[in-house]
Order: structure tokens, then C-alpha cells, then sequence
């Protein structure tokens, strides 16, 4: 018996898509953005009340898993998506891209992402990934009349493809030499062998094709070349959305790849795991400090918190399973709070995103600086802004399970993001006042508003996002 | 009597498999000419593992492989649709879909 109503949230949110592009293209007059906006902001919020009721268990023949893990992933892109929908409303009228297919490319997204979320069959992650990464595609090359936006969809598209394209050959190594593409057969097989018997060497080949296609959608280094151009190129209410909810669906494959299925061979992918962490904690912050363009900094911020969450992956504990799921919680209010600050840099109508244009911010717009300041600071991982609980988590487990190195490199690149996260708060704290900004409008302000407030006061919703990671880390560790 | 996989073995498929994959990846970091040439070498990759998957399938004896191909030519398709959409909105802007000209952003 299939349990179908455990792909209720998935179901339901890819009928309101339908309905809602229906909705679209039947309006005759005006411009049906904004309704078609508001339409998928009401879809995300049923949803996430879908999710939360949703049962547990596997079903369509075991393709489909709903259990704990699964839910706090899909509430985590559904709270993403919901704000760059939000944030999306007022910057693409500006930028005059308001067409109405931005938010459904939105919503068939995140259905991508709550798919990943909830696979339990390399097939789901397969597809799941694509509908996620195709939608993205489009995102990216959404303002069609501007050069950037179509070369960085270009970009985007070409080494997407490249990644789809080694994840799924990997997928099929791995099932050539396991024998099955469910998660649970999979178990089975390598536990099968006992642990004295060799893995061949055509499964192990596998795994590192799957996780480098999995690295390339991280961004995580060497695999990250694409991430600056395309943060810089595409509209930054894209750019929120894909530094948002697609880096933590990415991370639920793999968390529950590596930790589910090939969690026995954890000897054979750690050393991988952890070489790619500090490559990419390293980059990340050693890259970020020439950048004069904020979207760029940002890219390389989002590079680096990669590796900080991929930490937690290399622990292989649950209690490093746990750091990474709080990690990526507090990573994904932080950087929409940041892209929103971004989102209201606007002079004279112009969007501008250079580092210098913040100068003097405190002084003309008060209440952004000090968002601002407040995410920046938060993302160097200052307590008590909530990033410092995702890397004392983290670390933790890192120093847990005896990497060592691990952590004395993430505690060194921390320092060196401090300064680059520093230098922000700097021009906008004591450079001399340029022109202020234009007034912003009261959507962007209330994002702003909200993610700082959730960022500086994180200490107060500790225990239940703790509780619920928890909950989530030992599902996978049945 | 052996028949079909059986009487030719895995090792061929295996290995021109491999073959198409090098060359798919070579393909898109050597060339240095044309998009659309990146597009047929992501092709090329995709396909590899779409053999592979059939191959294994019949291995095995085991259908899902062969589903799989399925979902992954859909996807491949699609794929490609917005692949060349995304090339046609970027010629109209440029004016040209040589890989050299695709720089405007470097870092």
C-alpha cells in the first residue's frame, strides 16, 4: 500500500504552480505578477503547514521517504523561497523583469528542493536535483534584455550541466556495482559484505563521481568557479534565492547520501570529505578580502560557510550531522538578511553594489547599517549573533571525532572572514556619508527587519532549532 | 544459451562508457571555439551515463536502471530546450556565441 499522502506538500504545491501559471496567462489586463506573487506566497505557507502535518514513513515503492530530517529541510527552502518571493516583489518592478513566471519558477524550485529533501531512491535525487536546477537555469538569465544576467545563466547552465551530468554517471556506477538504487538496498548491499570484504573499486568511483556533482551545486572549492560570476551576473533576487534554498537541498542529499546509504564506508569518503572542507573554508575567506563588489563578497562568504557546514559532514557523527543542520539554518537567514540590505542599495533608481557605495551608511539610513552590521557580524560568527552557534556546533563535533586540523583551520579562516566582514562594517560605520539611499519599500524592510532580529536574537530559539536538528541528525543514524 | 549482455560482457560497455565521458568532459574544458560544441559535449556525458545505466540494467536483471534512463533522457531533453534558449537570449545580447567572448565577469 502506498502511503500517497506523504507527497501531499509536493503534490499540492506543484498543482497551486499550475493553477497559479493558468492564473497567469488567462490575465488579460495589467500584470499579473503581483497577484501570481501572492498566490505563491500562499502555496509556501500551505505547504509548510502540509509539511509539518505530513506523516512518516516511506512510500511509492520506496522512492519516498517523509521523516523528520526531510521536514526540517523542506520548512528551511520553503522559509527561503517565501522571502526572496518577497524580496523579488518590489526588485524585479524596479528592474522592470516583473513578469509573472519569476515566482512560478520559484515555486517549481522549491518543489525540486523539497523533492531532494525527501529522496530515498537515487532516482527522486536525480530528478529532484534537475527540476531544481533547471528552474534555477532560467532564474539566472531572467533579465534577458541585460548581457550579465545572460552570461550568467550561460555559466550557470554550462557547469550545472557538467554537474548533472558526473552526478548522473556516478549514479550509475553506483548501481552497477551495488545492484539497486534505493537508499535502504544500498545499506544493505555494502553492510552485506561484512566489513572485512573490499568495496569495489567501481562503487567507490561512484561515490566520489556523486559527491563532486554534489560539490559543483554547493559551490564548495575546487568546484566553485561558477558561484562569483553568477552571483554577480544574475538579479540579485535570484542570487538571494540561490544562495538560500538550493545550497541547503544540496546539503540534504548529501547528508543523506553519504551518511545513509554510504555512512559504512565512511573511512573510504572522509578524508574527501574533509580535504574539500578546508579547500573550501580556505578559498572562501583568503578570496573574499580583494572583492570590491558586494554581490561578489557575498559569493565567496557563501563559498566559505559551505565548507564551515561540510564540517560538520566530515565528523560523521550525529552530533556533527546536528552542528551542520543548525549551521545551515542560521547561514540561511543570515545571507537572505544580507541580500535584502543588498536588495535596498538603490541610488536615484540605479541598483548599486560596490562595497564603497555602503560608506557612511550609518549616519544616512541608521536602522540598515545596523542590519547590516548585525549580519555581517553574524556571519563572521560573533557571539551572540546566531552564526556562532552553528560554528561552536560544528567545531565541536569536528574536535569530537578528532579532526583536529579541521578545526584549527576553521577557527584560522574564521579570523581571517572577521576582517573581511570587518572592512564592510568599517565604510559603513565610520567612512564619510555619501548620498543616501532611496527610501525603501516597506516588504524589503520588514525582510530585513525580521532576519536581523532572528539573528541577533538566535540565543532565544537555540533550544528548539537545536531540538529539532536533533531530531533530524538521528533519523539518519537508524 | 547465452544471449544479449551475457555474450559480450560488461567490460565493453564499461569502456566506451568511460570513453564518452572523457571525451564529453574534455570536450567543454578544451574547447575553445562554440557553445553549442559545450552543449553537445554535455550531451555526450549524459548519454554515457545513460548506457551505462541500461547496460548494468540488463547486468543485473533489475529494471529500475532502465527507468532511470527514462526519467534521465526527459531530463536530458528538457535540458537541453533551455541550454539552447539561454544561448539564444545571450547571442541577442552579444552578438556572438564563441566561448572567448564569454567574459564579461572574471574572477
Amino acid at each position: 500500500m502506498t502511503h500517497w499522502t506523504l507527497a501531499l506538500p509536493e503534490i499540492v504545491l506543484s498543482v497551486c504552480g499550475l493553477a497559479i501559471l493558468l492564473f497567469g496567462v488567462v490575465q488579460k489586463r495589467g500584470n499579473p505578477t503581483r497577484a501570481c506573487t501572492v498566490l505563491t506566497l500562499v502555496a509556501y505557507l500551505v505547504a509548510a503547514v502540509l509539511v509539518l502535518l505530513a506523516p512518516d514513513g516511506t512510500g511509492y515503492r520506496g522512492t519516498f521517504v517523509g521523516d523528520g530530517f526531510a521536514r526540517y529541510m523542506k520548512i528551511l527552502s520553503l522559509a527561503g523561497a517565501g522571502l526572496c518571493a518577497v524580496l523579488s516583489l518590489d526588485y524585479n518592478g524596479r528592474q522592470k523583469i516583473d513578469r509573472f513566471e519569476f515566482p512560478l519558477l520559484l515555486l517549481f524550485a522549491t518543489v525540486g528542493t523539497m523533492l531532494m529533501a525527501s529522496s530515498e531512491n537515487l532516482m527522486t535525487l536525480f530528478v529532484g536535483l534537475e527540476l531544481q536546477s533547471l528552474a534555477i537555469y532560467i532564474l539566472c538569465a531572467f533579465a534577458r534584455d541585460e548581457l550579465t544576467s545572460a552570461e550568467a545563466g550561460l555559466k550557470y547552465f554550462v557547469l550545472g550541466s557538467l554537474a548533472s551530468g558526473l552526478l548522473l554517471y556516478g549514479i550509475s556506477l553506483v548501481y552497477g556495482f551495488a545492484g539497486t538504487l534505493e537508499y535502504g538496498g544500498l545499506r544493505h548491499a555494502l553492510i552485506g559484505g561484512g566489513p572485512s570484504t573490499a568495496v569495489p573499486a567501481g562503487l567507490v568511483i561512484g561515490i566520489v563521481f556523486v559527491f563532486v556533482g554534489l560539490a559543483f551545486k554547493l559551490s564548495a572549492a575546487p568546484f566553485h568557479m561558477w558561484t562569483p560570476d553568477v552571483y554577480e551576473g544574475a538579479p540579485i533576487s535570484v542570487t538571494a534565492f540561490m544562495s538560500g534554498a538550493p545550497k541547503v537541498a544540496a546539503f540534504a542529499l548529501l547528508l543523506r547520501v553519504m551518511a545513509g546509504p554510504f555512512g559504512h564506508l565512511t573511512h573510504q569518503w572522509q578524508l574527501l570529505v574533509e580535504l574539500v572542507s578546508i579547500t573550501t573554508m580556505a578559498l572562501g575567506s583568503l578570496a573574499a578580502i580583494q572583492q570590491t563588489n558586494v554581490k561578489r563578497l557575498m559569493a565567496y562568504s557563501s563559498i566559505g560557510h559551505m565548507g564551515y557546514a561540510m564540517m560538520g559532514l566530515a565528523a560523521a557523527t550525529p552530533a556533527g550531522i546536528r552542528g551542520t543542520l543548525v549551521y545551515l539554518a542560521t547561514y540561511l537567514f543570515m545571507t537572505t538578511g544580507a541580500f535584502a540590505c543588498i536588495v535596498a542599495m538603490r541610488r536615484g533608481g540605479q541598483p548599486l553594489d560596490r562595497i564603497s557605495d555602503l560608506s557612511g551608511l550609518s549616519r544616512t539610513r541608521p536602522m540598515l547599517a545596523l542590519a547590516m552590521a548585525v549580519f555581517m557580524f553574524g556571519m563572521a560568527g560573533m557571539p551572540p549573533l546566531s552564526g556562532f552557534f552553528g560554528k561552536l556546533l560544528v567545531f565541536a563535533a569536528a574536535v569530537q571525532a578528532g579532526l583536529w586540523t579541521l578545526a584549527v583551520v576553521g577557527v584560522v579562516t574564521s579570523v581571517i572572514g572577521l576582517y573581511y566582514y570587518w572592512r564592510v562594517v568599517k565604510v559603513m560605520y565610520l567612512d564619510g556619508p555619501v548620498p543616501a539611499f532611496d527610501r525603501s519599500v516597506r516588504s524589503v524592510s520588514a525582510v530585513t527587519g525580521a532576519m536581523a532580529l532572528i539573528t541577533g536574537l538566535f540565543l532565544l530559539v537555540l533550544g528548539p532549532v537545536v531540538g529539532a536538528a536533533q531530531a533530524a541528525a538521528a533519523v539518519l543514524f537508524r | 544459451m547465452a544471449h544479449g549482455i551475457q555474450l559480450v560482457g560488461l567490460g565493453p560497455f564499461l569502456v566506451v562508457t568511460a570513453m564518452l565521458l572523457v571525451f564529453g568532459v574534455f570536450g567543454i574544458f578544451l574547447n575553445r571555439k562554440n557553445i553549442i560544441v559545450i552543449m553537445m559535449s554535455i550531451e555526450l556525458i549524459l548519454l554515457a551515463a545513460n548506457l551505462n545505466l541500461v547496460a548494468f540494467s540488463a547486468a543485473l536483471g533489475d529494471l529500475s536502471g532502465q527507468v532511470l534512463t527514462l526519467f534521465s533522457l526527459t531530463v536530458a531533453a528538457a535540458e537541453a530546450a533551455i541550454g539552447l534558449a539561454i544561448v539564444t537570449v545571450y547571442f541577442r545580447n552579444r552578438g556572438s556565441i564563441q566561448v572567448e567572448d564569454v567574459t564579461l565577469m572574471k574572477g
